[in-house]
């Protein structure tokens, strides 16, 4: 049972930094038309940002820091780079942040070395937010932080006792998530600024025609979308791992993501992000094949088909390709996405 | 008697909006049909559900008989219908004889092969080369297209509509944003180009439409409110009060 | 109808340029002798059939792509299996025909994964190849009959009977194999171009939306070329496991299919030959560049970079202007600015790399001591002289480099205005 509950908050921890990522890339899509393939540099930067920062002015301080940081990066790219190549179309576009990938991941390596960086969390998210005591005979037990050792060792035999902690920072993760998810549709919805947004959304002509400053909108979306991004790399880094290839290894989930949730639509990312990171975390934690599931059952198997490869393989194999599974059965059966309502 | 083209109580919402609401017109093959109307009162989205763009909410759409409706643009297209477009669809990277055969494969059966050089379908050369002539562009025959002039870019856009040989046209506005002299030109080349067709065409410019067209169709608010000749529209009390207003608005607005 | 008596002049330059193709194909490996350069120019003909079949996607039908090695990938393997086969005596195809295995392998999975793909255009297509491109090599970690594992699956084109003596095993020999498929595969892609389905494949990447009203399905047509792409993509994957005697699961990685994306954009994807001129850079970079800095990955993302911003046409589309200047008689006001274009461009380019070169010394071969060599001259990566002079140089030359680029792109607009009315002047004579 504790199992069942703590995969789930794993699972939705993860689903929620991916949605960190995610709407950060549709609004910038939304607005601009732009599929941002460097977003999950950005991510990376804000971790290794964070990695700099927490160690000169430490990990509070640098959660508001970096992110800002990268925001500027993101701002300086726009202006730079991305509106050069505005007039030249969509195409132009992705092949433009595309390149900036390369660079990034180039210049991550030379500044910070191609091995992961040691980016730990503060004291205070170090340990088990709290912990899941399943005692056979007493039942199930929350205890907040961690359950001191007594607690988890069985008094004698016949009890069996399993402590299942959930770390601190996914918690905490999910906590920031959640704030990052309000906050935006409080500015989406209730500022002026978010209205212009909306409106530029679709009709960014008539939006600057109206005396707004659209290109000035579009940059400031751009760096709030980066920000976001980085914002997740601070967290994502220090509770997973921060490395070169922490880039790769999100940049396609994600887009994944946006496909599948519908292009365009946030509430779709959402749905998405949540449906896969919780996918994902159940899969990795399942050992059974089709082989191993079978002999549990007690059917005897023949000898090919015990040692064909592809019986063989594990749920937890299969996990990292379940999300392009996803992604190809969504677009043979609702090509639009989950909620989608833009063809993109 | 079979029509040429049938609009049999259409109905198109978009959300909770209804721009069609329940148009019913029938064009006798050969008719030269102008669709007009006031601005907003739906012509472009008739045109667009007649060729296939959207999928009307209810009603029927009957091409020589047979139903076209939520069937696709190519599928129409195969049918025997072709549409130009209010703003300027060409192949702007290909020239205006590519423009003009690509324009013609479908229609000579070439389909999606690859085992044939375009060079060597002289069909295809010499319908391209016959289209070129009647719309006038045969001196810029190697010009990308998106290096004419824009009168040059609409007479392409009727020469790649009409290429494909359908017997129903559909021209939307197609002397939209030209001037005096240009029009009248365009008018005589249109008069040309679809002898023997069935043709329907929006237009604004009132003397475009007393000139070229057999009959009228005025279109309110989603609804074809008259379909006659010329005379007979313009005496048409309704049609009269759609664009100049009714008594009781006068007498209203005299009152203050 | 036009009864004009129509003159066709039999097309001499066609023949000409073919022709010198050809020479090239046969005689480079006798000018260039070295084993290196051997390596070289065989892996040369792989990549200009891999960026040819990429640019019938993106120069030709608007679609991008990230995950084209997947095609160039699995052909590699199917074919790598089938050569094994010929080994193993279960299988009596020639050797020389395997290419063509992998080209039947690359319309499979074309055919398999492109429903699927093809079913969106634009931006969400190119999103599709990512993920299938992701799934795949995902699968090659799963599936290690077929892909090998870690290790990949190795093979050895000597096998079967050997053809009048031809038995493939020098590199001399398996370079004309090459040279031979590459020949019939640029001009079967440029016959392509010439095709009714060609031709529209353009028009769908021009305004898809008027396709469809012209009576063709722009799915279809789009699935057909993707099909087409696969066929000589897998025809290059064919070439490369026989080349290299090894597939590992790289091949299908994203690494690869960004590589195929960048240089093909690089060569210029507007102009037929582009695919060309990036599939020898691309080889040329991967062999040398790498050699010369570790930082060549950088310089080639700054590179592409430039290259979207500001001559989005590519290296082809760069000659091609050129040659039209050239054609005016204007080359000789220009080329002054150029000049002064490519010594400033240079300067500012010895301090960034210095720079750059620099720091990667102190990341990567730190154990060696602090000093380097670049470009001859000795330089301190801790010390303050070096890095004051390098960052001098680099802010001189950009700031000279704007001043010519300056000059260039007002000497450039009025050779333009020129060109414009010398046309206009012939059009009316």
């Amino acid at each position: 049972m504790e199992f069942f509950i703590i995969s789930m908050l794993n699972g939705l921890s993860y689903g929620l930094l991916l949605f960190m990522l995610s709407s950060g890339l549709t609004l910038i899509f939304s607005m601009m038309g732009v599929l941002n393939f460097a977003h999950a540099s950005f991510y990376m930067i804000g971790a290794y940002f964070g990695y700099t920062l927490t160690s000169v002015i430490g990990f509070w301080p640098s959660l508001i820091i970096a992110p800002i940081l990268v925001g500027a990066t993101g701002v300086l790219f726009e202006r730079l780079s991305l509106r050069k190549v505005h007039k030249f179309g969509h195409v132009p576009e992705l092949l433009v942040t595309f390149g900036l990938s390369y660079i990034v991941y180039e210049l991550v390596q030379l500044i910070w070395g191609r091995t992961a960086v040691d980016f730990t969390p503060p004291e205070i998210l170090r340990g088990a937010a709290f912990t899941l005591v399943n005692h056979s005979v007493n039942g199930l037990q929350m205890i907040w932080g961690a359950a001191p050792a007594e607690m988890c060792k069985a008094a004698d035999a016949s009890i069996r006792l399993v402590c299942t902690p959930f770390p601190a920072t996914r918690g905490f993760m999910m906590i920031v998530a959640l704030l990052m998810l309000f906050s935006l549709w409080l500015l989406l919805t209730k500022t002026r600024i978010g209205l212009v947004i909306q409106a530029a959304l679709t009709h960014p002509e008539i939006v600057e025609a109206l005396g707004h400053n659209v290109p000035r909108v579009f940059m400031l979306v751009f760096g709030a979308g980066t920000g976001l991004a980085g914002l997740a790399g601070v967290i994502g880094g220090s509770t997973y791992v921060t490395e070169p290839a922490m880039a790769a290894t999100v940049g396609s989930v994600i887009f994944v993501v946006v496909v599948v949730g519908g292009m365009g639509s946030l509430s779709g990312a959402f749905l998405a992000s949540v449906l896969i990171g919780v996918i994902q975390t159940f899969a990795i934690a399942f050992d059974y094949s089709f082989v191993s599931v079978a002999k549990d059952m007690g059917f005897s198997l023949s000898d090919a088909l015990m040692n064909n490869s592809v019986l063989k393989l594990t749920i937890s194999q299969v996990a990292p390709i379940l999300p392009y599974l996803f992604l190809v059965l969504i677009l043979i059966f609702r090509p639009k996405g989950l909620l989608g309502t833009r063809e993109g | 008697m079979s029509y040429a083209l049938e609009l049999k109580d259409l109905r198109k919402n978009f959300g909770k909006t209804e721009i069609i609401r329940g148009a019913n017109l029938a064009v006798t093959a050969g008719e030269r049909v102008a669709i007009i109307g006031p601005n907003g009162a739906g012509k472009s989205t008739l045109f667009n559900l007649i060729s296939g763009r959207f999928g009307p909410t209810s009603g029927e759409i009957l091409l020589n008989g047979q139903r076209i409706d939520h069937k696709a643009p190519y599928e129409i297209n195969r049918m025997g219908l072709s549409r130009s477009f209010q703003i300027t669809n060409i192949f702007p990277k290909l020239s205006v004889f590519e423009n003009l055969r690509c324009a013609v494969l479908w229609s000579l059966g070439y389909k999606y092969t690859f085992l044939k050089f375009l060079s060597g379908l002289k069909d295809a050369n010499e319908l391209a080369e016959k289209y070129m002539e009647m719309i006038r562009l045969d001196k810029k025959r190697d010009l990308l297209a998106m290096n004419l002039t824009y009168a040059e870019q609409r007479a392409l856009e009727i020469g790649i509509t009409i290429a494909g040989g359908s017997d129903v046209i559909l021209l939307d506005e197609p002397t939209a944003g030209m001037s005096k002299s240009e029009t009248t030109r365009f008018i005589s080349l249109i008069k040309e180009v679809t002898v023997g067709k069935t043709l329907l065409t929006v237009e604004h410019d009132m003397g475009v439409v007393f000139g070229l067209a057999d009959k009228i169709a005025v279109v309110v608010y989603g609804e074809v409110i008259a379909f006659d000749t010329p005379e007979a529209v313009r005496s048409n009390a309704r049609v009269q009060e759609a664009y100049l207003g009714s008594h009781v608005a006068d007498e209203q607005a005299g009152g203050h | 109808m036009s009864s004009t008596f129509k003159f066709k002049p039999y097309n001499v330059g066609r023949w000409v340029i073919w022709s010198l193709f050809a020479i090239v194909l046969i005689f480079a490996p006798l000018v260039f002798t070295s084993n290196l350069s051997g390596t070289m120019l065989a892996q040369m003909g792989i990549a200009i059939i891999a960026c040819l079949s990429y640019n019938i996607l993106l120069g030709q039908g608007g679609m991008l792509s990230f995950g084209h090695a997947v095609y160039t990938g699995l052909g590699s393997f199917v074919a790598i299996h089938a050569l094994n086969s010929i080994s193993g005596g279960h299988s009596n195809i020639p050797v020389s025909l395997i290419p063509l295995v992998g080209g039947i392998a690359g319309i499979g999975f074309a055919v398999l994964f492109g429903y699927v793909t093809t079913k969106k255009a634009g931006t969400p297509f190119a999103m599709i190849t990512l993920g299938v491109a992701e799934l795949v090599f995902a699968m090659s970690l799963m599936f290690s009959e077929f892909f090998g594992g870690e290790a990949g699956i190795s093979g050895n084109r000597v096998a079967g009977q050997a053809f009048m003596g031809i038995t493939f095993g020098p590199q001399i020999q398996i370079y004309y194999l090459i040279a031979f498929y590459t020949f019939v595969c640029v001009a079967l892609m440029y016959a392509f171009t010439q095709t009714p389905l060609g031709r529209i494949l353009n028009a769908v990447r021009d305004n898809p939306e008027r396709v469809e009203f012209i009576g063709y399905n722009t799915q279809r047509v789009r699935y057909f070329a993707f099909i087409i792409a696969g066929f000589f993509a897998g025809i290059s994957g064919g070439l490369g496991a026989l080349n290299f005697e090894i597939v590992t699961a790289e091949v299908v990685g994203a690494g690869r299919s960004g590589g195929y994306l960048l240089f093909t954009f690089l060569g210029g994807a507007t102009f037929f030959f582009g695919p060309i001129i990036g599939g020898i850079l691309m080889v040329l970079a991967f062999v040398l560049l790498s050699e010369l800095t570790k930082a060549w990955l950088l310089y080639l993302g700054l590179l592409f970079l430039f290259m979207v911003m500001y001559a989005p046409g590519g290296i082809a589309s760069l000659i091609m202007m050129n040659l039209r200047v050239a054609a005016f008689g204007k080359l000789k006001q220009i080329w002054v600015s150029y000049l002064g274009l490519f010594v400033t461009g240079f300067v500012a380019l010895i301090g960034a790399g210095a720079m750059i070169e620099m720091v990667y010394h102190l990341q990567l071969n730190s154990a060696l001591g602090d000093t380097l060599k670049f470009m001859g001259v000795n330089l301190n990566a801790k010390g303050v002289d070096s890095w004051v002079g390098s960052i001098f140089i680099l802010v001189t030359g950009l700031g000279l480099f704007e001043i010519a680029r300056r000059h260039f792109m007002i000497e450039w607009g009025d050779i333009q205005v020129d060109i414009e009315k010398e046309i206009k002047r012939r059009e009316t004579a």
